[in-house]
Protein backbone atom coordinates (compact mmCIF):
# COMPACT_ATOMS: atom_id res chain seq x y z
CA UNK A 1 0.00 0.00 0.00
CA UNK A 2 2.41 2.69 0.75
CA UNK A 3 4.80 1.88 -2.11
CA UNK A 4 1.90 2.55 -4.61
CA UNK A 5 0.93 5.95 -2.37
CA UNK A 6 4.57 6.73 -2.67
CA UNK A 7 4.70 5.97 -6.50
CA UNK A 8 1.35 7.53 -6.92
CA UNK A 9 2.88 10.85 -5.00
CA UNK A 10 6.20 10.95 -6.71
CA UNK A 11 4.31 10.53 -10.02
CA UNK A 12 2.28 13.55 -9.07
CA UNK A 13 5.62 15.12 -8.32
CA UNK A 14 7.02 14.51 -11.56
CA UNK A 15 4.42 16.36 -13.18
CA UNK A 16 4.71 19.23 -10.88
CA UNK A 17 7.96 19.50 -11.78
CA UNK A 18 6.65 20.23 -15.37
CA UNK A 19 5.20 23.55 -13.64
CA UNK A 20 8.72 24.41 -13.93
CA UNK A 21 8.97 24.00 -17.50
CA UNK A 22 6.18 26.04 -18.09
CA UNK A 23 6.94 29.25 -16.28
CA UNK A 24 10.62 29.28 -17.02
CA UNK A 25 10.20 31.48 -20.00
CA UNK A 26 8.59 33.72 -17.97
CA UNK A 27 10.33 33.86 -15.48
CA UNK A 28 13.90 34.68 -17.32
CA UNK A 29 12.16 37.40 -19.38
CA UNK A 30 10.68 39.05 -16.39
CA UNK A 31 13.78 38.69 -14.80
CA UNK A 32 15.62 40.66 -17.10
CA UNK A 33 13.43 43.11 -19.17
CA UNK A 34 11.09 44.30 -16.41
CA UNK A 35 12.27 43.74 -12.80
CA UNK A 36 15.87 44.81 -13.69
CA UNK A 37 15.02 47.76 -15.35
CA UNK A 38 12.87 48.70 -12.34
CA UNK A 39 15.96 47.90 -9.72
CA UNK A 40 17.94 49.47 -11.94
CA UNK A 41 15.80 53.04 -12.24
CA UNK A 42 16.23 52.55 -8.93
CA UNK A 43 19.35 52.16 -8.08
CA UNK A 44 20.08 55.22 -10.27
CA UNK A 45 17.82 57.34 -8.57
CA UNK A 46 19.93 57.88 -6.23
CA UNK A 47 22.67 58.46 -7.90
CA UNK A 48 24.54 61.67 -9.72
CA UNK A 49 24.85 59.99 -13.42
CA UNK A 50 24.26 62.55 -16.33
CA UNK A 51 24.63 60.03 -19.33
CA UNK A 52 27.53 58.46 -19.50
CA UNK A 53 30.87 58.16 -17.07
CA UNK A 54 30.33 57.30 -13.09
CA UNK A 55 27.10 56.76 -11.22
CA UNK A 56 27.87 58.08 -8.06
CA UNK A 57 25.69 57.85 -4.59
CA UNK A 58 24.37 60.74 -3.66
CA UNK A 59 21.76 59.06 -1.14
CA UNK A 60 18.51 61.26 -1.05
CA UNK A 61 19.39 64.07 -3.04
CA UNK A 62 17.67 63.73 -6.45
CA UNK A 63 14.54 63.11 -4.59
CA UNK A 64 15.36 66.46 -2.08
CA UNK A 65 15.76 67.95 -5.52
CA UNK A 66 12.24 67.05 -7.10
CA UNK A 67 9.93 67.95 -3.56
CA UNK A 68 11.28 71.41 -4.20
CA UNK A 69 11.34 71.40 -8.14
CA UNK A 70 9.11 73.80 -9.17
CA UNK A 71 8.66 72.84 -12.44
CA UNK A 72 8.06 69.71 -11.18
CA UNK A 73 5.10 70.23 -9.80
CA UNK A 74 3.85 72.46 -12.59
CA UNK A 75 4.50 69.72 -14.39
CA UNK A 76 2.18 67.89 -12.36
CA UNK A 77 -0.61 70.03 -11.79
CA UNK A 78 -0.60 70.29 -15.77
CA UNK A 79 -1.04 66.39 -15.76
CA UNK A 80 -4.23 66.33 -13.15
CA UNK A 81 -5.86 69.64 -15.39
CA UNK A 82 -5.84 67.91 -18.48
CA UNK A 83 -6.53 64.53 -17.02
CA UNK A 84 -9.33 66.00 -14.95
CA UNK A 85 -10.95 67.49 -17.61
CA UNK A 86 -10.69 65.17 -19.53
CA UNK A 87 -12.08 62.50 -17.29
CA UNK A 88 -15.11 64.64 -16.53
CA UNK A 89 -16.07 64.75 -20.08
CA UNK A 90 -15.47 61.19 -21.24
CA UNK A 91 -17.18 59.89 -18.06
CA UNK A 92 -20.21 62.28 -18.38
CA UNK A 93 -20.57 61.44 -21.23
CA UNK A 94 -20.12 57.88 -20.61
CA UNK A 95 -22.71 57.59 -18.47
CA UNK A 96 -24.95 59.87 -20.07
CA UNK A 97 -24.76 57.42 -23.35
CA UNK A 98 -25.24 54.40 -20.79
CA UNK A 99 -28.47 55.90 -19.00
CA UNK A 100 -30.11 56.52 -22.50
CA UNK A 101 -29.38 53.20 -23.59
CA UNK A 102 -30.45 51.20 -20.73
CA UNK A 103 -33.22 52.90 -20.24
CA UNK A 104 -36.61 50.68 -19.58
CA UNK A 105 -39.39 52.75 -21.26
CA UNK A 106 -37.56 54.27 -24.06
CA UNK A 107 -36.04 51.14 -25.16
CA UNK A 108 -33.19 52.69 -28.03
CA UNK A 109 -32.27 50.70 -30.63
CA UNK A 110 -28.90 50.40 -32.29
CA UNK A 111 -26.03 49.89 -29.74
CA UNK A 112 -24.17 47.65 -31.93
CA UNK A 113 -23.24 49.94 -34.70
CA UNK A 114 -23.46 53.63 -31.85
CA UNK A 115 -20.89 51.59 -29.75
CA UNK A 116 -18.30 50.72 -32.70
CA UNK A 117 -18.63 54.54 -33.66
CA UNK A 118 -18.27 55.56 -30.58
CA UNK A 119 -15.12 53.26 -29.87
CA UNK A 120 -13.55 54.08 -33.25
CA UNK A 121 -11.48 56.92 -32.39
CA UNK A 122 -9.79 54.73 -29.16
CA UNK A 123 -8.41 52.79 -31.56
CA UNK A 124 -6.17 54.97 -33.84
CA UNK A 125 -2.58 55.82 -32.90
CA UNK A 126 -2.26 58.65 -30.61
CA UNK A 127 0.11 60.21 -33.05
CA UNK A 128 -2.11 59.75 -36.28
CA UNK A 129 -4.96 61.66 -33.85
CA UNK A 130 -2.30 64.51 -32.84
CA UNK A 131 -1.37 65.11 -36.77
CA UNK A 132 -4.78 65.26 -37.80
CA UNK A 133 -5.55 67.67 -34.81
CA UNK A 134 -2.86 69.50 -34.97
CA UNK A 135 -3.19 70.40 -38.83
CA UNK A 136 -7.34 71.11 -38.10
CA UNK A 137 -6.89 72.86 -35.37
CA UNK A 138 -4.04 75.00 -36.79
CA UNK A 139 -5.30 79.03 -36.01
CA UNK A 140 -4.76 80.28 -39.57
CA UNK A 141 -5.31 77.57 -41.94
CA UNK A 142 -6.94 74.55 -39.71
CA UNK A 143 -10.44 73.64 -41.17
CA UNK A 144 -11.73 73.87 -37.85
CA UNK A 145 -11.38 77.42 -37.78
CA UNK A 146 -12.16 78.02 -41.19
CA UNK A 147 -15.46 76.24 -40.24
CA UNK A 148 -16.13 78.74 -37.60
CA UNK A 149 -15.39 81.68 -39.17
CA UNK A 150 -17.85 81.07 -42.23
CA UNK A 151 -20.33 80.08 -39.82
CA UNK A 152 -19.81 83.70 -38.02
CA UNK A 153 -19.89 85.77 -41.37
CA UNK A 154 -23.32 83.82 -41.91
CA UNK A 155 -24.71 85.92 -38.98
CA UNK A 156 -22.58 89.08 -40.32
CA UNK A 157 -20.16 88.64 -37.04
CA UNK A 158 -16.54 88.51 -37.80
CA UNK A 159 -14.33 85.58 -36.03
CA UNK A 160 -10.84 86.50 -34.57
CA UNK A 161 -9.33 82.90 -34.32
CA UNK A 162 -8.64 81.33 -31.58
CA UNK A 163 -5.26 79.92 -31.48
CA UNK A 164 -5.82 76.47 -29.98
CA UNK A 165 -3.11 74.30 -29.19
CA UNK A 166 -0.79 77.40 -30.01
CA UNK A 167 -2.39 79.76 -26.77
CA UNK A 168 -1.38 78.47 -23.02
CA UNK A 169 -4.96 79.62 -21.80
CA UNK A 170 -6.77 77.46 -24.20
CA UNK A 171 -4.23 74.29 -25.28
CA UNK A 172 -4.26 71.95 -21.83
CA UNK A 173 -7.99 72.20 -22.68
CA UNK A 174 -8.13 70.95 -25.94
CA UNK A 175 -5.95 68.26 -25.73
CA UNK A 176 -8.33 67.28 -22.71
CA UNK A 177 -11.39 67.77 -25.12
CA UNK A 178 -9.43 65.76 -27.46
CA UNK A 179 -8.59 62.90 -25.08
CA UNK A 180 -11.98 62.64 -23.72
CA UNK A 181 -13.11 62.30 -27.61
CA UNK A 182 -10.43 59.62 -27.66
CA UNK A 183 -11.63 57.82 -24.62
CA UNK A 184 -15.50 58.18 -23.93
CA UNK A 185 -16.22 55.15 -25.74
CA UNK A 186 -14.08 52.87 -24.09
CA UNK A 187 -15.98 54.41 -20.67
CA UNK A 188 -19.00 53.52 -22.76
CA UNK A 189 -18.01 50.00 -23.05
CA UNK A 190 -17.37 49.62 -19.84
CA UNK A 191 -20.22 50.35 -18.09
CA UNK A 192 -22.83 49.29 -21.04
CA UNK A 193 -20.84 46.22 -20.27
CA UNK A 194 -21.77 46.54 -16.49
CA UNK A 195 -25.41 46.89 -16.90
CA UNK A 196 -25.79 43.67 -19.27
CA UNK A 197 -24.11 41.77 -16.57
CA UNK A 198 -27.64 41.68 -14.97
CA UNK A 199 -30.37 39.46 -16.62
CA UNK A 200 -33.07 41.23 -18.72
CA UNK A 201 -35.60 39.81 -15.85
CA UNK A 202 -34.26 41.49 -13.13
CA UNK A 203 -35.03 44.77 -14.62
CA UNK A 204 -38.42 43.34 -16.21
CA UNK A 205 -39.65 42.11 -12.71
CA UNK A 206 -39.00 45.16 -11.04
CA UNK A 207 -40.75 47.27 -13.33
CA UNK A 208 -43.98 44.43 -13.35
CA UNK A 209 -43.84 44.66 -9.66
CA UNK A 210 -44.41 48.46 -10.37
CA UNK A 211 -41.01 50.13 -9.92
CA UNK A 212 -40.65 53.22 -11.97
CA UNK A 213 -38.64 53.59 -14.00
CA UNK A 214 -36.16 56.15 -12.24
CA UNK A 215 -36.47 53.87 -9.17
CA UNK A 216 -34.88 51.05 -11.31
CA UNK A 217 -32.14 53.36 -12.07
CA UNK A 218 -31.51 54.51 -8.49
CA UNK A 219 -31.63 50.93 -7.42
CA UNK A 220 -30.99 48.60 -9.44
CA UNK A 221 -28.63 50.31 -11.93
CA UNK A 222 -26.49 52.99 -10.47
CA UNK A 223 -25.15 50.35 -7.50
CA UNK A 224 -24.11 48.56 -10.57
CA UNK A 225 -22.34 51.15 -12.25
CA UNK A 226 -20.39 52.87 -9.41
CA UNK A 227 -17.86 49.82 -9.22
CA UNK A 228 -17.65 50.30 -12.86
CA UNK A 229 -17.27 54.14 -12.99
CA UNK A 230 -14.47 53.76 -10.40
CA UNK A 231 -12.64 51.35 -11.66
CA UNK A 232 -12.74 53.34 -14.93
CA UNK A 233 -11.86 56.51 -13.27
CA UNK A 234 -8.74 54.86 -11.27
CA UNK A 235 -7.61 53.15 -14.47
CA UNK A 236 -7.86 56.25 -16.35
CA UNK A 237 -5.80 57.74 -13.63
CA UNK A 238 -3.02 55.61 -13.40
CA UNK A 239 -2.96 55.94 -17.31
CA UNK A 240 -3.59 59.85 -17.04
CA UNK A 241 -0.41 60.61 -14.73
CA UNK A 242 1.81 58.89 -17.56
CA UNK A 243 0.41 61.30 -20.23
CA UNK A 244 2.48 61.73 -22.70
CA UNK A 245 1.95 60.92 -26.58
CA UNK A 246 -0.40 63.93 -26.96
CA UNK A 247 0.77 67.16 -24.94
CA UNK A 248 4.11 65.95 -26.57
CA UNK A 249 3.42 65.67 -30.43
CA UNK A 250 0.68 68.49 -30.37
CA UNK A 251 2.86 71.26 -28.36
CA UNK A 252 6.30 72.57 -30.06
CA UNK A 253 8.67 73.10 -27.21
CA UNK A 254 9.15 76.99 -28.73
CA UNK A 255 5.51 77.80 -28.50
CA UNK A 256 3.93 79.72 -25.94
CA UNK A 257 1.67 76.75 -24.85
CA UNK A 258 4.53 74.39 -23.96
CA UNK A 259 5.18 74.93 -20.16
CA UNK A 260 1.16 74.64 -19.80
CA UNK A 261 0.64 71.54 -21.35
CA UNK A 262 3.86 69.80 -20.49
CA UNK A 263 3.14 66.66 -18.38
CA UNK A 264 5.29 64.85 -15.71
CA UNK A 265 6.14 62.09 -18.33
CA UNK A 266 7.52 64.74 -20.90
CA UNK A 267 9.64 66.18 -18.14
CA UNK A 268 10.94 63.00 -17.41
CA UNK A 269 11.60 62.55 -21.10
CA UNK A 270 13.64 65.76 -21.00
CA UNK A 271 15.62 64.75 -18.33
CA UNK A 272 15.65 60.79 -19.09
CA UNK A 273 16.35 61.06 -23.49
CA UNK A 274 16.46 64.57 -24.50
CA UNK A 275 19.77 65.44 -25.88
CA UNK A 276 21.58 68.37 -24.00
CA UNK A 277 19.27 68.50 -20.94
CA UNK A 278 20.07 64.51 -19.82
CA UNK A 279 20.31 64.12 -15.98
CA UNK A 280 19.74 60.34 -15.79
CA UNK A 281 19.38 60.38 -11.59
CA UNK A 282 17.14 63.24 -11.91
CA UNK A 283 15.28 61.52 -14.37
CA UNK A 284 15.07 58.21 -12.41
CA UNK A 285 13.94 60.09 -9.11
CA UNK A 286 11.03 61.97 -11.30
CA UNK A 287 10.37 58.56 -12.39
CA UNK A 288 9.96 57.05 -8.56
CA UNK A 289 8.27 60.13 -7.63
CA UNK A 290 5.38 59.67 -10.27
CA UNK A 291 5.18 55.94 -9.43
CA UNK A 292 5.03 57.41 -5.42
CA UNK A 293 1.71 59.74 -6.38
CA UNK A 294 -0.09 56.82 -8.92
CA UNK A 295 0.36 53.96 -6.18
CA UNK A 296 -1.09 56.34 -3.15
CA UNK A 297 -3.59 58.01 -5.63
CA UNK A 298 -4.92 54.08 -6.18
CA UNK A 299 -4.16 53.21 -2.62
CA UNK A 300 -6.92 56.34 -1.40
CA UNK A 301 -9.46 55.73 -3.87
CA UNK A 302 -9.36 52.16 -3.17
CA UNK A 303 -10.06 52.29 0.20
CA UNK A 304 -12.51 55.45 -0.15
CA UNK A 305 -14.61 52.77 -2.74
CA UNK A 306 -14.36 50.03 -0.08
CA UNK A 307 -15.59 52.16 2.75
CA UNK A 308 -18.78 53.46 0.25
CA UNK A 309 -19.56 49.62 -0.25
CA UNK A 310 -19.78 48.54 3.33
CA UNK B 1 -46.86 62.65 -27.79
CA UNK B 2 -44.36 63.91 -25.31
CA UNK B 3 -42.66 60.88 -25.36
CA UNK B 4 -42.30 60.38 -29.22
CA UNK B 5 -40.15 63.89 -29.10
CA UNK B 6 -38.09 62.84 -26.46
CA UNK B 7 -37.20 59.33 -28.05
CA UNK B 8 -36.67 61.14 -30.98
CA UNK B 9 -34.31 63.82 -28.94
CA UNK B 10 -32.21 61.23 -27.38
CA UNK B 11 -31.54 59.44 -30.91
CA UNK B 12 -30.54 63.27 -32.43
CA UNK B 13 -28.01 63.07 -29.62
CA UNK B 14 -26.74 59.90 -30.09
CA UNK B 15 -26.41 60.82 -33.99
CA UNK B 16 -24.77 64.25 -33.35
CA UNK B 17 -21.98 61.91 -30.84
CA UNK B 18 -21.69 59.74 -33.34
CA UNK B 19 -21.18 62.40 -36.52
CA UNK B 20 -18.86 64.34 -33.83
CA UNK B 21 -16.56 60.79 -33.98
CA UNK B 22 -16.22 60.26 -37.52
CA UNK B 23 -16.57 63.82 -38.65
CA UNK B 24 -13.08 64.51 -38.18
CA UNK B 25 -11.80 61.56 -40.03
CA UNK B 26 -14.99 62.72 -43.37
CA UNK B 27 -12.26 66.06 -43.13
CA UNK B 28 -9.41 64.31 -43.15
CA UNK B 29 -10.62 62.34 -46.28
CA UNK B 30 -12.17 65.24 -48.15
CA UNK B 31 -8.62 67.01 -47.48
CA UNK B 32 -6.30 64.51 -48.53
CA UNK B 33 -7.48 65.57 -51.78
CA UNK B 34 -7.47 69.13 -51.78
CA UNK B 35 -4.20 70.89 -52.49
CA UNK B 36 -2.61 72.92 -49.57
CA UNK B 37 -3.86 76.35 -51.32
CA UNK B 38 -7.71 74.68 -51.86
CA UNK B 39 -7.84 73.72 -48.14
CA UNK B 40 -6.45 77.64 -47.08
CA UNK B 41 -9.37 78.95 -48.89
CA UNK B 42 -12.36 77.59 -47.22
CA UNK B 43 -14.16 73.94 -46.25
CA UNK B 44 -15.99 71.62 -48.25
CA UNK B 45 -16.81 68.52 -47.82
CA UNK B 46 -16.59 68.11 -52.25
CA UNK B 47 -13.51 66.16 -52.63
CA UNK B 48 -11.28 67.83 -55.00
CA UNK B 49 -8.15 66.31 -57.53
CA UNK B 50 -5.17 66.38 -55.76
CA UNK B 51 -4.19 63.30 -54.41
CA UNK B 52 -2.11 62.48 -56.56
CA UNK B 53 0.30 65.37 -55.92
CA UNK B 54 -0.56 64.95 -52.31
CA UNK B 55 0.96 61.45 -52.58
CA UNK B 56 4.02 62.74 -54.10
CA UNK B 57 4.74 64.70 -51.58
CA UNK B 58 4.30 62.89 -48.71
CA UNK B 59 6.45 59.97 -50.38
CA UNK B 60 9.23 62.17 -51.07
CA UNK B 61 9.31 63.16 -47.27
CA UNK B 62 8.97 59.35 -45.72
CA UNK B 63 7.90 55.59 -47.35
CA UNK B 64 5.18 55.21 -45.40
CA UNK B 65 5.41 51.48 -46.33
CA UNK B 66 8.55 50.52 -44.84
CA UNK B 67 6.98 51.95 -41.91
CA UNK B 68 3.81 49.58 -42.05
CA UNK B 69 6.19 47.15 -42.91
CA UNK B 70 8.50 47.75 -39.55
CA UNK B 71 5.18 47.98 -37.11
CA UNK B 72 4.18 44.52 -38.69
CA UNK B 73 7.39 42.78 -37.91
CA UNK B 74 7.75 44.61 -34.56
CA UNK B 75 3.21 43.77 -33.80
CA UNK B 76 2.71 40.07 -35.25
CA UNK B 77 6.08 38.45 -33.48
CA UNK B 78 5.30 40.20 -30.13
CA UNK B 79 1.37 39.42 -30.31
CA UNK B 80 2.25 35.99 -30.93
CA UNK B 81 4.79 35.13 -28.61
CA UNK B 82 2.99 37.12 -25.96
CA UNK B 83 0.02 34.83 -26.69
CA UNK B 84 1.18 31.76 -26.55
CA UNK B 85 4.38 32.10 -23.55
CA UNK B 86 1.43 33.72 -21.78
CA UNK B 87 -1.10 30.66 -21.96
CA UNK B 88 2.12 28.52 -21.20
CA UNK B 89 2.46 30.65 -18.23
CA UNK B 90 -0.87 31.03 -17.01
CA UNK B 91 -1.76 26.91 -17.56
CA UNK B 92 1.69 26.07 -15.35
CA UNK B 93 0.92 29.09 -12.77
CA UNK B 94 -2.78 27.15 -12.47
CA UNK B 95 -2.47 23.73 -12.36
CA UNK B 96 1.25 22.99 -11.48
CA UNK B 97 1.66 23.10 -7.69
CA UNK B 98 5.41 23.76 -7.40
CA UNK B 99 7.93 25.82 -4.95
CA UNK B 100 7.59 29.64 -6.27
CA UNK B 101 4.49 29.38 -8.04
CA UNK B 102 2.64 31.63 -5.23
CA UNK B 103 6.09 34.37 -5.35
CA UNK B 104 5.41 34.59 -9.34
CA UNK B 105 1.67 35.49 -8.61
CA UNK B 106 1.93 38.00 -6.39
CA UNK B 107 5.00 39.26 -8.51
CA UNK B 108 2.75 39.48 -11.44
CA UNK B 109 -0.36 41.34 -8.74
CA UNK B 110 2.74 43.72 -8.12
CA UNK B 111 3.84 44.20 -11.25
CA UNK B 112 0.56 45.01 -12.96
CA UNK B 113 0.19 47.76 -10.82
CA UNK B 114 3.88 49.33 -11.54
CA UNK B 115 3.16 51.77 -14.57
CA UNK B 116 5.26 50.72 -17.76
CA UNK B 117 6.88 54.49 -17.64
CA UNK B 118 8.91 54.00 -14.18
CA UNK B 119 11.23 51.40 -16.02
CA UNK B 120 11.97 53.66 -18.87
CA UNK B 121 15.55 54.79 -17.86
CA UNK B 122 16.83 51.54 -16.72
CA UNK B 123 15.34 49.55 -19.59
CA UNK B 124 16.67 51.87 -22.18
CA UNK B 125 20.69 51.86 -20.23
CA UNK B 126 20.04 47.90 -20.49
CA UNK B 127 19.55 48.05 -24.18
CA UNK B 128 21.98 50.34 -24.96
CA UNK B 129 24.56 47.97 -22.70
CA UNK B 130 23.37 44.89 -24.73
CA UNK B 131 23.55 47.09 -27.98
CA UNK B 132 19.83 46.78 -28.81
CA UNK B 133 19.44 50.29 -29.79
CA UNK B 134 17.50 50.06 -33.52
CA UNK B 135 17.15 46.66 -32.89
CA UNK B 136 13.45 45.03 -32.85
CA UNK B 137 14.62 42.30 -29.98
CA UNK B 138 13.66 44.92 -26.91
CA UNK B 139 10.45 45.55 -28.59
CA UNK B 140 10.00 41.74 -29.26
CA UNK B 141 11.38 39.61 -26.52
CA UNK B 142 9.83 41.61 -23.59
CA UNK B 143 5.96 40.35 -25.03
CA UNK B 144 7.08 37.16 -23.30
CA UNK B 145 6.50 38.15 -19.95
CA UNK B 146 3.06 40.18 -19.78
CA UNK B 147 1.89 39.96 -16.65
CA UNK B 148 -1.81 41.28 -17.18
CA UNK B 149 -2.27 38.87 -20.11
CA UNK B 150 -0.81 36.07 -17.93
CA UNK B 151 -3.27 37.51 -14.83
CA UNK B 152 -6.29 37.48 -17.22
CA UNK B 153 -5.63 33.95 -18.75
CA UNK B 154 -4.83 32.12 -15.52
CA UNK B 155 -8.20 33.04 -14.04
CA UNK B 156 -9.74 32.18 -17.54
CA UNK B 157 -8.17 28.54 -16.82
CA UNK B 158 -9.29 28.27 -13.71
CA UNK B 159 -12.89 28.55 -14.55
CA UNK B 160 -13.22 26.82 -17.85
CA UNK B 161 -10.83 23.77 -17.90
CA UNK B 162 -11.58 21.08 -15.84
CA UNK B 163 -8.36 19.53 -13.36
CA UNK B 164 -10.58 16.09 -15.06
CA UNK B 165 -9.78 16.26 -18.50
CA UNK B 166 -6.12 17.32 -18.03
CA UNK B 167 -6.30 14.12 -15.88
CA UNK B 168 -7.60 11.88 -18.14
CA UNK B 169 -5.19 13.21 -21.00
CA UNK B 170 -2.65 11.75 -18.90
CA UNK B 171 -4.10 8.58 -18.11
CA UNK B 172 -4.13 7.97 -21.79
CA UNK B 173 -0.33 8.82 -21.75
CA UNK B 174 -0.32 12.08 -23.46
CA UNK B 175 2.73 14.43 -22.15
CA UNK B 176 2.61 17.10 -20.94
CA UNK B 177 3.26 19.45 -23.87
CA UNK B 178 1.10 17.69 -25.80
CA UNK B 179 -1.75 17.74 -23.40
CA UNK B 180 -0.83 22.03 -23.43
CA UNK B 181 -1.03 22.20 -27.56
CA UNK B 182 -3.86 20.08 -28.09
CA UNK B 183 -6.22 20.33 -24.97
CA UNK B 184 -5.07 23.72 -23.32
CA UNK B 185 -5.13 25.73 -26.04
CA UNK B 186 -8.01 25.18 -27.79
CA UNK B 187 -10.20 25.03 -24.79
CA UNK B 188 -8.47 28.90 -23.70
CA UNK B 189 -8.44 30.03 -27.33
CA UNK B 190 -11.41 32.24 -26.96
CA UNK B 191 -9.35 34.33 -24.16
CA UNK B 192 -6.44 34.21 -26.16
CA UNK B 193 -7.59 36.08 -29.45
CA UNK B 194 -9.58 38.56 -27.08
CA UNK B 195 -5.91 39.50 -25.44
CA UNK B 196 -3.67 38.82 -28.71
CA UNK B 197 -6.37 41.09 -30.99
CA UNK B 198 -5.91 44.02 -27.86
CA UNK B 199 -2.32 43.38 -27.56
CA UNK B 200 -1.75 43.87 -31.69
CA UNK B 201 -3.28 46.93 -31.18
CA UNK B 202 -1.15 48.50 -28.20
CA UNK B 203 1.82 47.32 -30.16
CA UNK B 204 1.05 48.48 -33.42
CA UNK B 205 0.10 51.64 -31.69
CA UNK B 206 2.90 52.36 -29.21
CA UNK B 207 4.70 55.37 -29.82
CA UNK B 208 7.11 56.28 -26.73
CA UNK B 209 9.42 53.15 -26.39
CA UNK B 210 10.05 52.72 -30.02
CA UNK B 211 10.42 56.31 -30.51
CA UNK B 212 13.30 56.33 -27.44
CA UNK B 213 15.46 52.82 -28.83
CA UNK B 214 14.86 53.64 -32.56
CA UNK B 215 16.23 56.64 -34.61
CA UNK B 216 17.63 54.54 -38.01
CA UNK B 217 14.51 56.13 -40.39
CA UNK B 218 15.01 53.36 -42.06
CA UNK B 219 13.96 51.04 -39.25
CA UNK B 220 11.40 53.05 -37.80
CA UNK B 221 7.52 51.96 -36.94
CA UNK B 222 4.53 53.74 -38.59
CA UNK B 223 4.46 55.70 -35.33
CA UNK B 224 8.01 57.06 -34.78
CA UNK B 225 7.31 57.66 -38.56
CA UNK B 226 4.68 59.83 -38.47
CA UNK B 227 5.93 61.81 -35.51
CA UNK B 228 8.69 63.03 -37.58
CA UNK B 229 6.31 65.51 -38.57
CA UNK B 230 6.60 67.23 -35.85
CA UNK B 231 9.95 68.70 -37.01
CA UNK B 232 9.68 68.91 -40.51
CA UNK B 233 8.37 72.45 -42.07
CA UNK B 234 8.58 71.85 -45.92
CA UNK B 235 5.44 69.10 -45.85
CA UNK B 236 3.62 71.38 -43.54
CA UNK B 237 3.71 73.74 -45.64
CA UNK B 238 0.89 71.51 -47.42
CA UNK B 239 -1.88 70.41 -44.94
CA UNK B 240 -3.57 68.07 -47.89
CA UNK B 241 0.13 65.96 -47.71
CA UNK B 242 -0.45 65.72 -43.78
CA UNK B 243 -3.92 64.72 -44.41
CA UNK B 244 -3.06 62.09 -46.48
CA UNK B 245 -0.35 61.26 -44.36
CA UNK B 246 -2.82 60.70 -41.32
CA UNK B 247 -5.08 59.07 -43.61
CA UNK B 248 -2.43 56.10 -45.43
CA UNK B 249 -1.55 55.74 -40.84
CA UNK B 250 -4.59 54.92 -40.20
CA UNK B 251 -5.71 52.73 -42.62
CA UNK B 252 -4.49 49.36 -41.39
CA UNK B 253 -6.20 49.61 -38.33
CA UNK B 254 -8.92 50.27 -39.72
CA UNK B 255 -8.91 47.29 -41.75
CA UNK B 256 -7.99 45.48 -38.98
CA UNK B 257 -10.94 46.76 -36.74
CA UNK B 258 -13.50 46.00 -40.19
CA UNK B 259 -12.30 42.17 -39.56
CA UNK B 260 -12.60 42.10 -35.60
CA UNK B 261 -14.83 44.68 -34.13
CA UNK B 262 -16.89 42.01 -32.69
CA UNK B 263 -13.85 40.74 -30.50
CA UNK B 264 -12.37 44.06 -30.06
CA UNK B 265 -15.74 45.23 -28.46
CA UNK B 266 -15.87 42.35 -26.34
CA UNK B 267 -12.79 42.44 -25.01
CA UNK B 268 -12.83 45.86 -23.91
CA UNK B 269 -16.03 44.87 -22.25
CA UNK B 270 -14.84 41.59 -20.79
CA UNK B 271 -12.30 44.00 -19.46
CA UNK B 272 -14.51 45.38 -17.01
CA UNK B 273 -16.67 42.39 -16.19
CA UNK B 274 -13.15 41.00 -14.89
CA UNK B 275 -13.18 43.49 -11.89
Amino acid sequence: MATVARKKRSKLTAYNNWGYFFVAPFVIVFLIFSVYPVLRTLYLSFTDLKIIGDANWIGFKNYQRVVTDKFFWKALLNTIRIWGVNIVLQLGLAFLLMMVFSDVKYKIRGLKVFRIIYYLPNLIAATSIAFLFNTLLDWRYGTFNIMISEIYKLFGATYNPVDWLGSPNTAGYTIAVIQSWMWFGNSFLMLMAGVQGVSRDYFEAASIDGAGRWTIFGRITLPLIKPIMMYVAITSLIGGLQMFDLPFLMSAASSASYSSVQTVMMYLYKFGFTTGSTQVGYASAVAYMLFLIIFTVSLIQLKLFNRKED
Amino acid sequence: MWNKCMKALLYFFLILLAAMCLFPFLMMMVNATRSGAEIVTGFTLIPSTHTADNWHTVFEYFNLFVGMRNSILVAIPATLLSAYFSSMTAYGLAFYKFKGNKVIFMAILIFMMIPGQLSLIGFYQLCSKLHLINSYIPLIIPAIAAPGTVFFLRQYILSSLSPSLVEAARIDGASELYTFHRLVIPIISPAVATMGIMGFIGNWNNYLLPMILINKNEKMTLPVMMATLRSSTDINANQGAIYLAVAISIIPILVVFCFFSKYIISSVSAGAVKE
